[in-house]
C-alpha cells in the first residue's frame, strides 16, 4: 500500500476545462458540487482507501520567526501568491495507477453547468518508513 | 494482562467457532468482538481458563449477531441449540486461515489486515494505527477482504508462497506504531514453521532473525539510518543470529534451494563478520547468483552489483550496474556510492543529491542528503 496526497489548488495549476470561478455557479450547482466531494470519499472509506480529507479556506497568514524574544513577524495573504492550496485528500492505494484513477475521478467533480471541471489535481506518493531488508 | 496469549489463541478460537457451525466471517467477527471485551477486562479479572472464557465470550457474541441478524444467512444456524461438542482440536484449523488469509484473490493489503486480525489477533484499531489510517477504513478493509474469500472452500492445502508474502510484507513494510510489526511477523513465521515443514517457511524466519537481530544498530539515537559498514556490531543480538543461523542451515541442508533462504544465506554472512571488513563479499556474490537465478528480480541484480563492487573493486561494480535499468529504485544511490569508491566524488556528489530527490522514504532521504553534502563540503575544502 502506498499513501498519496491529492493536491486541490485555488490557484497555481494549469487552467481547468470547465474553469468558472465557483460563486458564477448555481447554488444548486454549488450544492451537487459539495455533495460528489461527499460522496467520493464516503466510497473511499467503503473500499477500505480513505485517510483524510480536509478543505482550507482561501485566505491564509505568512508568519516566520524573527529572532530570539521577539513575536513571529506575520505578513500576507499575499494577492500575488501564485500557488494557493484549497485542499487535500489523503488516499492509502495499491499502486500508482489505483492513485490516478482515484485522482481522475475526483477531477470530474460537477461545475458550473452540472458539467465535469476537470480539473488538474496534484498527486504526491508520501515518502514512507524504510524497509527492512535492503540487502 | 498477558496480551500475547491473546493473540496466539485468536486463531484457534475461530477454528473452534467455525467447526460449531459459524460461517469464517461471523466467527471471526465474534472472536474480534471478545478479543476486544478481554483486552478491557482481563486486567482486573483474569480468567482461570483464557481459552475457555474466549470461547464461551466469543459464542456468545456470534449468537447476538445471529439473532440480530435473522434476515440473513445466520438464520440457518439452529441458534438456540446447545453446541455439539467439537471433534478434537485439529492443528489444521490455524493453518487453513494462514492459507484463507493470504488467498491470492486478496490485494496485498486486505491480506496483509486480515491475517494480522484473524491470525494474529491483533484489533482493527492496531492495525489501523500500524499502517496510519482511519479505524473505520481498515475496518472497511478487513470487512471487503472477508466478503472475498467467503466462497473459498479448501479442497487441498493453498499455496505457501502466497502465505510467505504477506509476512514478508508484514515484517518489511511494517510501520512503527504500538505493535511490534516486525516482532509479530516473526511469531506468525514460527507459528507457521511449527505447523508445516517447508524449506522456504524455515528461510523465511531466518531472514526474518538474521535481519531483526540488526535492529538496535540499524537507527541512530536521532533517527537516523546506520549503513550495515557503519553500525556497531556489538548491538546485533547474538543469540537470535545463532538461532537465525541454525534455523536456515537445517533449511539448506534438504536442498530445495529458494529465493528467502538465499536471502537469509546472504544475511548469516554479514553477521558472521565481526568487522565490515571482514565480510565474504566473494560468497556473497555467490548467493547474489543463485537469487538472481531463482528470481529474475532487477532489485537482486542491483543488490548484487554492490556486492560486485565489494568483492571485486568499484569498475567491477559499475559494470554490472552498467546492464541494469537506470529508473530502478536505488539505483542512483548505488551508482552514487559505486563511484565515491572509484575515485570520483564530483559524479558521486551529484548522484547522491539526484537520489536523495528520489528516495521513497524520509531516513534514506536524509542519509542520501547528508551523503552529497559530506562529499560537497569536501569539494569546497
Amino acid at each position: 500500500m502506498a499513501k498519496y496526497l491529492l493536491l486541490k489548488h485555488y490557484r497555481g495549476a494549469p487552467a481547468a476545462v470547465n474553469d468558472v470561478p465557483m460563486d458564477q455557479w448555481t447554488p444548486e450547482e454549488v450544492t451537487a458540487h459539495m455533495q460528489y466531494m461527499r460522496d467520493f470519499a464516503a466510497r473511499l472509506e467503503e473500499s477500505g482507501e480513505f485517510v483524510d480529507g480536509q478543505a482550507l479556506s482561501p485566505e491564509g497568514t505568512f508568519v516566520r520567526y524573527d529572532g530570539e524574544g521577539r513575536p513571529p513577524v506575520t505578513d500576507g495573504p499575499f494577492a500575488e501568491t501564485k500557488d494557493l492550496i484549497a485542499g487535500w485528500m489523503v488516499i492509502d492505494v495499491d499502486s500508482y495507477e489505483r492513485a490516478v484513477e482515484l485522482a481522475g475521478e475526483l477531477s470530474a467533480a460537477p461545475g458550473a453547468g452540472g458539467k465535469p471541471i476537470h480539473e488538474w489535481l496534484e498527486l504526491r506518493p508520501f515518502l514512507t518508513e524504510p524497509p527492512t531488508i535492503t540487502e | 494482562m498477558d496480551e500475547a496469549l491473546l493473540r496466539t489463541l485468536t486463531p484457534t478460537v475461530i477454528g473452534v467457532l467455525v467447526r460449531r457451525g459459524a460461517d469464517f466471517a461471523a466467527a471471526e467477527d465474534a472472536v474480534q468482538d471478545a478479543l476486544v471485551e478481554a483486552l478491557r477486562t482481563w486486567a482486573d479479572d483474569p480468567p482461570r481458563d483464557p481459552k475457555g472464557w474466549l470461547v464461551t465470550v466469543a459464542w456468545r457474541k456470534f449468537l447476538d449477531a445471529a439473532r440480530a441478524d435473522t434476515s440473513r444467512r445466520h438464520r440457518e444456524v439452529r441458534v438456540d441449540a446447545e453446541p455439539a461438542p467439537g471433534p478434537g482440536e485439529a492443528v489444521d484449523d490455524t493453518l487453513q486461515l494462514y492459507f484463507l488469509c493470504a488467498h491470492p484473490s486478496l490485494t496485498p493489503a486486505s491480506a496483509v489486515a486480515l491475517t494480522l486480525r484473524a491470525v494474529g489477533g491483533l484489533t482493527t484499531r492496531q492495525i489501523a494505527q500500524a499502517y496510519l489510517v482511519p479505524e473505520a477504513t481498515m475496518a472497511q478493509r478487513i470487512s471487503r477482504a472477508k466478503r472475498t474469500v467467503s466462497g473459498v472452500r479448501f479442497t487441498r492445502p493453498g499455496d505457501v508462497a502466497t502465505v510467505l508474502r504477506v509476512l514478508y510484507l508484514v515484517f518489511n513494510e511494517g510501520y512503527s506504531g504500538d505493535v511490534d510489526l516486525a516482532a509479530e511477523a516473526i511469531r506468525l513465521t514460527r507459528e507457521l514453521a511449527a505447523r508445516i515443514d517447508h524449506e522456504e517457511v524455515a528461510g523465511l524466519l531466518a531472514l526474518m532473525l538474521l535481519h531483526h537481530a540488526r535492529r538496535p544498530a540499524r537507527t541512530a539515537a536521532d533517527g537516523s539510518l546506520v549503513p550495515l559498514a557503519e553500525q556497531d556490531r556489538g548491538l546485533w543480538d547474538t543469540r537470535m543470529i545463532a538461532e537465525g543461523v541454525d534455523v536456515l542451515q537445517a533449511a539448506l541442508a534438504r536442498d530445495r534451494l529458494g529465493e528467502f533462504q538465499a536471502q537469509a544465506a546472504i544475511a548469516a554472512l554479514h553477521a558472521d563478520a565481526r568487522t565490515a571488513e571482514e565480510t565474504d563479499w566473494v560468497q556473497i556474490v555467490e548467493w547474489y547468483d543463485e537469487l538472481v537465478r531463482i528470481t529474475d528480480s532487477p532489485v537482486a541484480r542491483l543488490n548484487r552489483a554492490v556486492a560486485v563492487g565489494e568483492a571485486d573493486g568499484p569498475r567491477a561494480g559499475l559494470a554490472a550496474l552498467s546492464a541494469l535499468d537506470p529508473t530502478l529504485p536505488r539505483y542512483t544511490a548505488v551508482a552514487a556510492y559505486l563511484h565515491e569508491r572509484d575515485g570520483d566524488p564530483t559524479t558521486a556528489a551529484r548522484l547522491y543529491a539526484e537520489a536523495a530527490r528520489a528516495a521513497t522514504n524520509l531516513p534514506e532521504c536524509g542519509h542520501l542528503t547528508r551523503q552529497a553534502a559530506r562529499l560537497n563540503a569536501q569539494l569546497r575544502g
